[in-house]
């Protein structure tokens, strides 16, 4: 039979290899293995398919999918992806490079990682940029490792509860082994509250605070004071942000955040069923020797070339090992390419107009449903841009909208809906859902 | 490959644009209060369409990717990646799955975690698994919290040692501390097998697991494996197996089976999905029965990890179906046999014998160390073979030995090119043995030569200023 399209050996190649090595068989490289942990049997496994017959598995589960126009975020946005985007990023240069551990042959891998440090850094307006984490949750969890590792002697670390369930979930997880005990602000009329926050401050016991940027009821939170709070306390401010809001919204820089951080998939990413994502974390100068995750640096070459190195390794797993505070090592490489290329084509007056489009979607779609009779709003003098939540009477809403094939009224944790309008979502559509609504 | 100096920010000019959004029609809800506003736009680049795509082809000219060439990375498996899973991944059935959807409307990606997971199953030995994690180190940390969920559970609060092989990657260590257990180290023995004589003094009733990579990361397999499983078993402890070295087991020996309980997979080395230039990665993690009630207490990422990477991994697996899957195993460890064999009397060989997928040289024989001239490094090695058009092996790794030369072929590799390589390695220890200078001051045919790192790390300039 046949060998995998993907293995070049000839018979006449393993006859000569087996005679250099100067064994008999295939087998004998495994002479080494204990006979009882050889397999005897084959791998129980289904038969080898040809590249057509993959192309049709594929194609026949992904019409399985339900194809819903999505009016739902909650952390993962349907933000449409300029076509210029997988065509670059899919050159083979790319993906199939590993880390840029020989620099001489990965300037281009290392050019747009520091291309996407600068545009995080723009974008935050902190500091410092990593090369990428895994996504927004973990990213969030790093941060709250770096808080503890910032602030010696502090147990504790505070999350909104305006945070997404996701988020504080992942942190909670890692929070637990990694020994931090975990506090939480409540959110008060849909945004987390000051003087809980302060209350909590008290303790001394408080390393610093995670807080949303915009939340997950979809508004946009006013932090004044929460810097000044926490900095007199010996703790340090985290934002959580959508990196696509931070064209329009107060950055973490303006709200003198120590760090940022956030999941950059509304750059364009698809959504893909959950991954793979780009979490982010940018911090002020002063934590850059604690902030986890690999960092390009410009220097240059003997010939005196601007050129493009990792650096600050001194900081990474393979150096501390167990006296390690991150275990990063491969983060999000190619993502972070598509966030680079995406915002690149977007430009600032891109990247606000593409703002203005979903607020203004999302304002008509709360509006026309609030017209419907059946939904209360439960901050009306709050502002908000693509997302928002509303209380409805309507029971299971989402499973009837979905019939109708729309994915929209994800409800939350209270029990509200969460909607979310983005500019892949024609008026035409948004029409359309609202009358699905009134017929639900 | 050309050296090209632009930043995509040098090519800015105010007012030039290249996004292409839809009309608004939507009616004008107004702006933000201003004190919610941000003070000015962002300072992004302003370029257009054409920009952007030379820009980054420009770039892509400087990478090498496995697709340019030979890239026996140690410890990394740089096989060839499948062009077909590509097309898979980026069908839009799929990347347009929201990741909240309810299982009903993602019908087709349910049923890709379901015959993923039984296929790796089936591979390795274990029953359940988590596809959160999105790289090896994030499963290693998972599989790890496993470990603790499981003690903890039980009410076994006093497991704080984790034992790791003073071979075991960087990761291992690192995700130990990170998950809250103090790292205890085993020496290897000369032959480079854990020990197990200094093993057992370590093992006690404070002891969670240890974590071993089998074949260990000098590409030997660990021969005392049952008797090291029985130990840690003996004390309750549980085995975790780092599955970046899982490739010369494929279709021929199962974790499972040597009596690991816990292990991780990194779809991006042994399944075929490519790095990225250092992620996505997915770094799957399965168990054994008895803890799969563990997985539901830890959420270790946002939603349900790196999707588009286990279609990628499926479709892999399909393509290699039971006909094919042993022929991973078997042929990368050919690989690797045939090139330490061929090189092992100009490259030192500290431990002869069969190895698996990987092998370990400790620099040159004849480094050309002449009084006054020192000799060419591991390091001078990897440069001059960029020179050659080959990437370069893993260096400095793992730490047992000073001068570290990890060398990885993997499957996909054909005679020719290992031939190649191994005559231009024959030449490169002539070179050094000749002239070592020549090998300090490469690389020479790359678009850069080597960079000044102390003062990139002395004064770090870490972004474009604006």
């Amino acid at each position: 039979m046949a060998r995998s399209p993907y293995i070049p050996h000839t018979d006449a190649d393993i006859s000569a290899m087996l005679e250099k090595i100067g064994v008999k068989d295939l087998d004998a490289l495994y002479s080494d293995v204990p006979q009882e942990f050889l397999r005897k049997e084959p791998c129980d496994l289904p038969d080898a398919l040809s590249e057509q017959e993959i192309r049709e598995y594929f194609a026949c589960l992904a019409a399985q999918n339900a194809n819903l126009k999505v009016f739902v975020g909650q952390g993962a946005y349907d933000h449409y992806t300029p076509s210029v985007i997988p065509y670059l990023t899919s050159r083979s240069e790319f993906i199939t490079a590993y880390t840029p551990y020989q620099c001489e042959i990965s300037q281009g891998t290392l050019r747009y990682i520091f291309e996407y440090q600068s545009m995080i850094c723009r974008l935050t307006g902190l500091d410092i940029s990593n090369a990428s984490l895994y996504d927004g949750a973990t990213a969030a969890a790093e941060a709250m490792m770096m808080l503890i590792a910032c602030t010696r002697k502090k147990t504790t670390v505070l999350l909104s509860e305006a945070l997404l369930p996701q988020v504080r979930e992942v942190v909670k997880t890692y929070a637990k082994f990694h020994g931090v005990k975990i506090g939480f602000i409540p959110a008060d009329g849909g945004e987390t509250s000051l003087d809980a926050l302060k209350e909590a401050l008290h303790s001394g016991e408080v390393a610093g605070a995670i807080v949303p940027s915009v939340n997950r009821f979809g508004i946009v939170e006013n932090h004044e004071g929460f810097a000044q709070a926490l900095h007199d306390a010996g703790a340090l401010l985290v934002e959580y942000c959508d990196p696509s809001a931070l064209a329009v919204v107060k950055s973490p820089a303006e709200w003198d955040a120590d760090i940022a951080v956030g999941d950059g998939q509304p750059l364009g990413l698809p959504l893909s069923y959950g991954g793979p994502y780009v979490g982010f974390m940018a911090v002020k100068k002063d934590h850059m020797r604690k902030m986890p995750g690999r960092i390009v640096g410009q220097t240059t070459d003997k010939e005196g070339r601007r050129v493009f190195v990792l650096t600050l390794q001194a900081r990474e797993q393979h150096i501390r090992r167990e006296k390690a505070t991150s275990n990063i090592c491969s983060n999000e490489s190619l993502m972070a390419l598509w966030a680079t290329i995406y915002l690149s084509l977007m430009g600032p007056e891109g990247l606000v107009k593409l703002n203005e489009i979903c607020s203004d979607g999302a304002h008509y779609l709360k509006e026309e449903l609030l017209k419907t009779g059946l939904f209360e709003d439960l901050f009306p003098a709050k502002p908000f841009l693509k997302e928002f939540v509303l209380k409805t009477s309507v029971e299971g809403l989402q499973a009837k909208l979905e019939k109708a094939g729309f994915f929209a009224a994800l409800p939350t944790e209270e029990g509200y809906v969460s909607f979310c309008v983005t500019e892949k979502r024609s008026k035409e559509e948004t029409d359309l859902l609202v009358k699905a609504v009134k017929e639900a | 490959m050309k050296y090209y100096d632009k930043l995509v920010f040098e090519l800015s000019q105010p007012g030039r644009t290249a996004f292409s959004l839809p009309e608004n029609r939507f009616p004008s809800a107004g702006k933000l209060p201003s004190a919610l506003c941000r003070g000015e736009a962002p300072s992004l680049p302003q370029v257009s369409e054409p920009d952007v795509v030379r820009h980054y082809t420009n770039l892509s000219q400087m990478n090498f990717g496995v697709d340019s060439g030979f890239y026996p990375l140690g410890s990394c498996t740089m096989k060839y990646n499948p062009k077909i899973n590509e097309e898979v991944a980026s069908l839009p059935g799929f990347a347009g799955l929201h990741p909240l959807m309810g299982e009903k409307s993602a019908t087709g990606a349910v049923k890709v975690y379901e015959e993923l997971e039984k296929e790796l199953a089936e591979i390795t030995g274990m029953d359940r698994f988590t596809f959160a994690p999105c790289a090896g180190a994030h499963g290693e940390l998972t599989g790890l919290m496993i470990m603790r969920q499981y003690h903890l559970s039980r009410g076994d609060s006093g497991r704080t040692k984790v034992i790791v092989p003073d071979s075991a990657h960087g990761t291992n260590p690192a995700s130990a501390a990170v998950c809250g257990l103090e790292v205890v180290q085993v020496k290897s023995l000369e032959n480079g097998r854990i020990d197990v004589e200094a093993l057992k003094p370590l093992l006690d009733s404070s002891v969670a697991g240890i974590m071993m990579t089998n074949p260990n990361t000098l590409g030997l397999f660990e021969t005392q494996i049952k008797t090291i499983a029985e130990l840690v078993h003996g004390v309750g402890g549980l085995l975790y197996y780092d599955g970046a070295n899982m490739n010369p087991l494929m279709g021929v020996v199962r974790p499972g089976d040597m009596g690991f309980d816990i292990m991780h997979l990194n779809l991006h080395k042994t399944f075929s999905t490519p790095h990225g230039g250092g992620g996505p990665g997915s770094g799957p993690v399965g168990v054994k029965a008895y803890l799969a009630p563990c997985l539901k207490e830890i959420k270790v990422s946002g939603f349900q990890g790196n999707f588009a990477v286990m279609l990628r991994a499926l479709a892999y697996l399909l393509s290699l179906g039971k006909q094919h899957i042993r022929e991973v195993g078997q042929y990368s460890t050919l690989n690797a046999n045939y090139i330490k064999e061929c090189l092992k009397d100009v490259y030192l060989l500290p431990i002869e014998g069969v190895c698996k997928h990987e092998f370990v040289f400790d620099g040159l024989i004849n480094d050309g160390a002449k009084e006054g001239v020192p000799g060419a490094s591991t390091l001078d090695v990897a440069k001059r073979l960029l020179d050659y058009g080959f990437h370069a092996p893993t260096i400095y790794f793992p730490l047992l030995f000073h001068q570290a030369l990890m060398i990885e072929p993997t499957e996909t590799e054909s005679k020719e090119t290992m031939d190649a390589f191994i005559s231009v390695m024959r030449k490169i220890a002539a070179e050094a043995a000749e002239d070592p200078a020549l090998l300090h001051d490469a690389p020479h045919n790359t678009p850069i030569t080597r960079p000044d790192e102390t003062t990139a790390a002395r004064n770090p300039v870490l972004i474009h200023p604006q």
